[in-house]
């Protein structure tokens, strides 16, 4: 009667493997990477103004004062042209909003701000992803807060919703 | 008529197909996406080791497989890092301390990979254990038969 029992026991254990892959088939596969440098200085970067009318960004530019957003974006991305009454809104609030422009030129730049309007205080451009490979960005859009001391202390990766504003806040709150 | 339909759908086919086109940039790749490195052992270490990292944009490829931009800038690092004279597991930590373990495809023993190599030897070492148990025993009963 023992053996009996314990020969069963093998085929619970497939059944119970089966069922977990069909049930985690069914869930929502997590495809965002986040960032592990959350809590971790800014990397040393000095990128040249992605077009005329406003200076590029550097890591010094991220010191002394408040928190700021660093907003990483691009003229090609479809994403960021649903993201920008969203940054607006956060410049609104006065939110200095630091941008990178990961592979682009500067007459698209120019062409998007006339468009959708200007939130940023000054946008290094990145023409080989660098800035956004040291900092562990895996897409465009993404925003990090950035607080006084230089220091990265949240991730927004995707674009910024309505109802992402508030908790964007926040965080620039709590990084104060 | 029909050919109205006809053309409507093929533009409903077409629509979608042109969308990933509108999301891509237009700028050159970067100077070493796809240019090798002039010293064949050097390519050859960074060959080995973009083989290894995960394009983050296109997961279930390695970066030296993958065409998209970010992985071109991302052979573009490792080779410009192996010029510059670092170590191919260097460069190998610099992007775990970014993206975790997940850019890399070669498992790392971390704290939540840990059981991935435990499992496999405990198993080993329960298996050799009831292995020797039984087999001892077996030999035991056949020394008794002989006996």
């Amino acid at each position: 009667m023992r053996i009996r029992f314990w020969l069963w026991v093998p085929l619970a254990l497939f059944a119970f493997f089966a069922g977990l892959a069909a049930y985690m088939l069914t869930q929502e596969k997590e495809q965002f990477v986040a960032s592990t440098m959350i809590g971790q200085p800014l990397p040393d970067f000095a990128l040249p103004p992605a077009f005329g009318a406003l200076p590029g960004a550097s890591k010094a530019d991220f010191t002394g004062g408040k928190p700021r957003l660093l907003n990483i974006w691009a003229s090609w991305c479809l994403p960021c042209i649903a993201e920008a009454p969203q940054l607006d809104a956060l410049k609104a609030q006065g939110v200095e909003i630091v941008g990178i422009a990961i592979r682009d030129r500067p007459e698209d730049v120019a062409n998007f701000l006339s468009r959708y309007g200007n939130p940023y205080s000054r946008i290094g451009s990145d023409t080989i992803s660098e800035v956004q490979l040291a900092i562990g960005s895996s897409g465009v859009p993404e925003t990090f807060v950035i607080d006084a001391k230089g220091l990265i202390r949240y991730q927004h990766i995707g674009d910024i919703r309505a109802d992402d504003v508030p908790k964007l806040l926040a965080e620039l709150e709590k990084a104060r | 008529m029909i050919r109205w339909l006809f053309a409507g759908l093929l533009a409903l086919i077409a629509l979608p197909l042109s969308m990933p086109g509108l999301a891509q940039d237009t700028m050159p790749p970067a100077p070493y996406a796809y240019n090798q490195l002039d010293d064949p052992r050097l390519e050859a270490e960074a060959s080995t080791l973009m083989h290894s990292l995960r394009c983050l944009k296109c997961q279930s490829q390695s970066i030296a497989d993958s065409d998209a931009p970010m992985a071109g800038d991302m052979r573009h690092q490792v080779r410009s890092r192996i010029l510059a004279g670092e170590s191919p597991d260097q460069i190998r930590r610099w992007l775990i301390a970014r993206y975790g373990d997940y850019v890399s495809y070669e498992p790392e023993v971390s704290s939540t990979t840990w059981p991935l190599f435990a499992v496999p030897v405990l198993v080993i070492l329960i298996v050799a254990g009831v292995l020797l148990r039984r087999l001892g025993k077996r030999r035991g009963d056949d020394a008794g038969e002989a006996a």
